[in-house]
């Protein structure tokens, strides 16, 4: 029993279209990212706020695999993923801001984006906790008979967990149509996983419950796009979970207490791997096969920019919360 | 009416509900091919097959979380503990996913689950295997919490569980699996959050749920011998709890004894002392007293056991106090 643990060269004709709205919506992330951190130093968003700066190219290469009513369900670094899932920017900034026109009302933050109707079944907050309740969506999507599929994104630091293993091999057993997407970007908060992991290579992890696994390249949106919509066929035409890993790397701090690289990392590594910046690379492929010219670019970043800019207004001048939505939603009706 | 177990009345209950509600499920540990740790699924493998009977690995964490998930999807889970010792294990889900899901996502995911299995000490099963978890899971606010002591209720309260739109806890007594009692045929609900006076009385209040209603009964007995009149009101919820039956029986009796199984440092009893203090104190004759299990982890040894857990000899002690009867 091996896992398929290969970086595949088979990558289907990328056509020119996909790649742009890909570049896109990297970029949109981006900025949102950046508005967001420039918030939280203004004090207009609290708590915990983690920033999908460097990774980009996950959320995007593996969303645009999927199809509108799929479902993705994610840990807490999940702005990325929430905007490109469809809820609007300015919904997910309000949340940020805990306004009352956030996509949760303004209850979950940035940790709990939410959009049931868009198939974006949350942002969790406890490491690798949200991994069997993904293992669920897709018992109740086959135990229901749709074809839908869902993504559980979760990092590197969740594959120490419990609920990991015990859910992978649930989804072995039963057959579940859930794509097991681990973003290892190397760190959980300053703990370098190869100090905490036996096994490093976490695709094979996926030997141990006898299922189809891919290592892959997640500074590059159209290999995660290609990996993904194999395991999307998968999952679709035979029930059958994958598990991904796909190494990436975030560029900033843990979370925004954490100084950019802090003393777990150094910052000739971190200035390494912003070289391979998943934006700057497609952009530049684009550029030189001819479909964009700097001015093209220029002109996507800056409607982008004002979008994000009034993602920013929107939430600013949103409501708070009434005061008594402290009460509602503890219990349904 | 028919007389039952309630183990039947159990398995009635989910047999009735998944005949209504495709949705509805039950996974577990052994719920299937075995029929059941403690038989309460029995058959339903046979008429409702293995898509809707799901046997699990020993994974608490893991299928409590598939459970919660799949809720999050649409269908009516029934996740089944072998016994609460085990659920200790998946805590992180009942609490950090299951109960918060609906208000995290500011009121757009519902969580219609049920997690139920035997809980409580049974007979010399030693220190791990012998505890009572109603106080912790009674303490979260997005759970509903309820603990049936009898057949019917068993039936009616596991029920309206399933049919509850939120995360619903069902501790059932695994000493009462054998207990018979009358328990009506078809469609019989008892709501969550309403409590029932088992017994009449004037004298004293006896307020138990579970396992302590037989233990309550029987002490309310003895009590009689003693020309003391007991009233035995079973909370059968805890979370809602209803607290308008507590206050109405205190305030006619103008005593109270709170009995429980599990410890009592910060238990269930605490919660309903303190209801009363705060909106019966001009009705108390005495302050109120509490039975409970020995605050020590259950020994094995049956004489040691007997001596931790609340008895009927107990509580006619503490009803005794309460009515100034012992001389002190
Ligand atoms: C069970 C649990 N333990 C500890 C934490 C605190 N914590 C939050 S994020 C984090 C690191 C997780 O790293 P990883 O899973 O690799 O995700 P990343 O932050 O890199 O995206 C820790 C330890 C938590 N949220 N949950
Ligand atoms: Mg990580």
């Amino acid at each position: 029993m091996t896992a398929t643990a290969r970086s595949p060269k088979d990558t289907a004709a990328p056509q020119t279209e996909l790649q742009l709205k890909m570049l896109r919506q990297m970029l949109l992330i981006r900025r949102f990212e950046e508005k967001a951190a420039e918030a939280y130093a203004l004090g207009k968003i609290g708590g915990f706020c983690h920033l999908y700066i460097g990774q980009e190219a996950v959320a995007v290469g593996a969303l645009a695999a999927l199809k509108d009513d799929d479902y993705v369900i994610c840990s807490y670094r999940e702005h990325g993923q929430a905007l490109i899932k469809g809820i609007s920017p300015n919904a997910v900034m309000a949340e940020l801001f805990g306004k009352a026109t956030g996509c949760s009302k303004g209850k979950g933050g940035s940790m709990h984006l939410f959009d049931a109707r868009k198939g974006f079944m949350g942002g969790h907050g406890i490491v690798g906790g949200h991994v069997p309740l993904g293992a669920g969506l897709g018992f109740a999507s086959k135990y229901q008979g749709t074809d839908k599929v869902t993504v559980c994104f979760f990092g590197e630091a969740a594959v120490n967990i419990g609920a990991f293993h015990e859910t992978l091999n649930m989804a072995s057993v039963w057959k579940l149509p859930v794509i097991f997407l681990c973003e290892n970007n190397r760190y959980g908060m300053g703990t370098a996983f190869e100090r905490v992991a036996a096994v490093t290579d976490i695709v094979e992890h996926a030997c141990s419950y006898d299922m189809a696994a891919e290592l892959v390249d997640g500074m590059n949106a159209l290999t995660v796009y290609d990996a993904t919509r194999r395991a999307v066929e998968r999952a679709r035409k035979n029930s059958h979970p994958t598990l991904l890993e796909v190494r990436t790397y975030r560029f900033m701090g843990h979370s925004m207490s954490d100084p950019l690289h802090g003393v777990y990392r150094t910052k000739d590594e971190v200035e390494e791997q912003k070289a391979r910046d998943p934006i700057t690379h497609l952009a530049q492929k684009l550029k030189e096969d001819g479909v964009m010219d700097q001015a093209a670019l220029d002109a996507m970043d800056a409607e982008i920019r004002a979008e994000v800019e009034e993602a920013v207004k929107f939430a600013d001048e949103s409501p708070d919360p009434d005061p008594e939505e402290l009460y509602r939603d503890v219990l349904a009706d | 009416m028919p007389t039952l177990t309630y183990r039947d009345a159990l398995n009635q209950a989910l047999r009735e509900e998944m005949q209504r509600d495709p949705t509805v499920f039950l996974m577990g540990e052994e719920v299937g091919v075995y029929q059941g740790a403690y038989k309460v699924s029995r058959g339903l493998l046979e008429e409702f097959g293995p898509k809707r009977v799901v046997d699990t690995p020993i994974a608490e964490l893991g299928f409590a979380g598939i459970g919660v998930g799949a809720a999050m999807g649409g269908l009516r889970p029934v996740i089944e503990f072998m016994t609460w010792n085990f659920a200790l294990l998946a805590l992180d889900q009942i609490v950090n996913s299951a109960a918060k899901m609906l208000y995290m996502s500011g009121g757009q995911i519902r969580m219609p689950i049920v997690f139920r299995g035997p809980s409580g000490a049974a007979l010399q099963l030693a220190s791990q295997h012998s505890q009572a978890w109603e106080s912790w899971l009674a303490h979260i606010p997005g759970l509903k919490v309820v603990a049936p002591a009898t057949p019917a209720d068993a039936k009616g309260l596991l029920k309206s569980a399933i049919r509850d739109n939120n995360p619903v806890i069902v501790l059932e007594g695994e000493m009462l699996y054998n207990l018979k009692g009358d328990v009506p045929d078809g469609e019989h609900i008892v709501p969550i959050g309403q409590a029932e006076i088992k017994r009449e009385g004037n004298d004293v209040t006896l307020v138990c749920h579970s396992k302590t209603l037989p233990v309550a009964l029987k002490a309310a007995d003895q009590l009689a011998e003693q020309n003391v009149s007991a009233e035995v009101l079973d909370l059968r919820s805890l979370r809602p709890l209803d607290e308008a039956a507590i206050l109405r029986s205190v305030r006619k009796t103008n005593r109270a004894v709170v009995v429980e199984e599990g410890w009592p440092h910060v238990g269930i009893g605490a919660q309903v002392v303190d209801l009363i203090q705060r909106d019966a104190f001009d009705d108390l004759d005495a302050p109120v007293q509490r039975v409970t299990e020995a605050d020590v982890p259950m020994p094995y040894n049956k004489h040691l056991e007997r001596a931790a857990k609340a008895s009927p000899e107990k509580v006619v002690a503490a009803a005794r106090k309460v009515l100034y009867l012992n001389g002190d």
